[in-house]
């Protein structure tokens, strides 16, 4: 396991190095001239000539390149052109409350998914099961940008029942519904088919013809087993989630990474994407990574070569 | 998931006559594929519902400057009034008649997932039997790109590259194009792999087939199963995908009738006019639904190992 485990950390370094020439190439690919784009119709070329300088688009691109992983490796992740600010601390800034809306939606879409695909699949067939695996269906097809309008006019609005905009741990619970639901949908898909898979398997037969109870079977035996590979699957969902949550945030105007990826992509601010693009990917493979890891300690079935 | 017994059962194209020579077998058996084919989707009744619904609203994307009942940009001074005899689903912020909007919606939503998944389909699928036939260096290099690609979550990737290229539909189909690639090219790969070392294939190889002949003659039918199940749930995917970018500005620019647009624009009045905000909603679930349900349940005919 230990090569494995070794092997598996040291994957993410080409990774992320693909990642930093990936977001670093994203201004250079820019058509046309990217320094107009960035600053607009109105920039003089005087203007213009003095950002192309400031940010170095006059050297080699392997010197650029090197300048940009260069200052990334020391937490410069490069100036705003529009704020003028670091652009680092402006995602640090932003990054709890996107953090915190998305470990919610994990936590639940979790719990809600794995329990109602448990449930579907021990109702195997019966009307239970056609009802969450429909509701099911319904989730993985509403968007998040609809039920979370849907959810602020009957909830917020309607009854009245929770704020539709703000911070606290009320004004999180629509967010977290609307965000968690397409997951829960799709965690209770997987679960369900995964826990038929194990309860057909023959161990299954003979601990239930030692006299366990049906209860006891299914959480002893069927679980364990059935739910490792649901567990690579909620590792996947975070990433989904967190950058589901740009979305999710503009519908309650949350004051998170959302919002300001969406004004950076409408002002063109490329420090600001790259930015952006550099720390979610760099948080969804390390996610990854722990998931995989997580995932050799605990299935002793697999022995990675 | 629904396993068939059909192996208790001979095919029926085997049951005729003993001396059937082997051509006459193969057509029999294409047919009785066929037979079984529509025998399985006539048991799954989500399939048969959302095909149908599909349907309907390609022909309503078709036909619809004669179904709709006025034009989708003519605004008027009738602003946010309530559904009614006269406008069916109410108007909008500048008095335009939403189900005319909704209608031509239909033309964008569903020509952004044919296109985006296009481009998927395409260079994923070429990717793939690439990777998965050629092997070596040129295998290990399209699957650490891939790698790469997969390290941008969900929507990201799509938003890296309307960041590119900036916002508009078109590029939008482009970048949700470039977000659904690596699936392809894994689909693609690891179904050629599993055929590359068949008998046939080498049979092939050894009589002299170039490689070419080989990938499009006898790898590409056996990846085709998969990548199909792939594309149409894909494409609803893509449908929703492309919605949310919309919907956040970085697409549809305005007048489009675009639903994710809609909803945007939308989101500032629910309080007085729920009808905006309502049906564009539910024109998106529908079609996204509907492509679910026919994609499942080609996934079960097509091919009941794959699952999720």
């Amino acid at each position: 396991m230990v090569p494995f485990i070794l092997r598996r950390v040291l994957l993410v370094i080409p990774v992320m190095l693909g990642v930093s020439i990936a977001a670093f190439l994203m201004s250079h690919l820019v058509p046309g001239d990217p320094v107009s784009v960035m600053l607009g119709e109105t920039a003089t070329a005087e203007d213009r000539e003095r950002l192309r300088e400031e940010l170095g688009f006059n050297d080699p691109l392997i010197v650029q390149y090197g300048r940009y992983i260069g200052g990334v490796l020391q937490g410069d992740l490069g100036t705003s052109i529009r704020s003028g600010q670091p652009v680092l601390d402006e995602i640090v800034e932003r990054l709890p409350s996107t953090a915190t809306l998305t470990l919610s939606a994990v936590v639940v879409a979790a719990v809600v998914g794995v329990t109602l695909g448990v449930v579907a699949a021990v109702r195997g067939g019966g009307w239970v099961d056609a009802l969450i695996m429909g509701f099911a269906m319904l989730g993985i097809s509403v968007p998040t940008f609809w039920s979370g309008i849907l959810l602020i006019l009957l909830f917020g609005l309607v009854l009245g029942w929770f704020p539709i905009a703000g911070e606290g741990p009320m004004a999180l619970v629509l967010p977290t519904v609307t965000l968690a639901a397409p997951s829960a949908a799709v965690l209770a898909r997987i679960t369900r088919s995964s826990v038929l898979e194990v309860i057909g398997l023959d161990f299954i037969q003979s601990a239930r013809s030692k006299g366990l109870s049906e209860n006891m079977v299914i959480l002893r035996h069927v679980l364990r087993n059935a739910l490792i590979p649901v567990i690579t699957i909620i590792g996947l969902q975070f990433g989904g989630l967190m950058s589901g949550s740009v979305i999710v945030e503009s519908v309650f105007t949350r004051p998170g990474l959302g919002r300001y990826t969406v004004t950076a992509i409408q002002s063109r601010d490329f420090p600001q994407i790259q930015g952006i693009v550099l720390v979610v990917a760099a948080i969804y493979v390390f996610v990854n990574l722990a998931v995989d890891l997580f995932y050799a300690v605990i299935d002793p079935r697999i022995r990675y070569g | 998931m629904m396993t068939e017994q059909s192996l208790t059962q001979p095919p029926v194209g085997l049951t005729g006559p003993r001396d059937a020579g082997p051509l006459e077998i193969n057509a029999r058996l294409e047919i009785s594929a066929r037979r079984k084919a529509w025998r399985k989707l006539r048991r799954r009744p989500g399939a048969l519902i959302g095909a149908t619904v599909l349907i309907l609203f390609i022909l309503v994307a078709i036909f619809a400057p004669l179904i709709a009942p006025m034009d989708p940009l003519e605004i008027s001074s009738n602003r946010r009034a309530a559904p009614s005899s006269e406008h069916w689903l109410g108007t909008d912020e500048v008095g335009r008649d939403v189900l005319s909007r909704l209608i031509y919606g239909a033309r964008v939503s569903l020509r952004v997932g044919l296109v985006a998944i296009g481009i998927a389909l395409t260079f994923g699928s070429i990717l793939g039997m690439v990777a998965g036939y050629v092997g070596g260096w040129v295998d290990a290099v399209i699957m650490r790109l891939t790698d790469i690609m997969l390290a941008f979550p969900g929507i990201l990737l799509a938003i890296a590259v309307v960041a590119v290229l900036g916002p508009s539909l078109f590029n939008v189909m482009i970048a949700v194009g470039v977000e659904s690639i690596p699936a392809y090219i894994r689909t693609a790969r690891g179904s050629t792999l599993s055929v590359k070392e068949m008998e046939y294939v080498t049979g092939a190889r050894t009589i002299g087939s170039s490689s070419m002949r080989i990938v499009l003659r006898h790898i590409l039918p056996n990846v085709a199963a998969p990548l199909i199940v792939l594309a149409t749930i894909g494409i609803a995917g893509s449908i929703l995908s492309a919605a949310g970018l919309s919907y956040l500005g970085l697409g549809a620019q305005p007048p489009t009738p675009e639903w994710g647009a809609m909803l945007s624009s939308a989101r500032s009045f629910v309080r007085d006019a729920w009808w905006i905000a309502t049906f564009p909603g539910i024109a998106i679930m529908l079609v996204v639904l509907s492509l679910n349900l026919f994609g499942d349940g080609l996934r079960d005919i097509l091919d009941p190992r794959m699952r999720n």
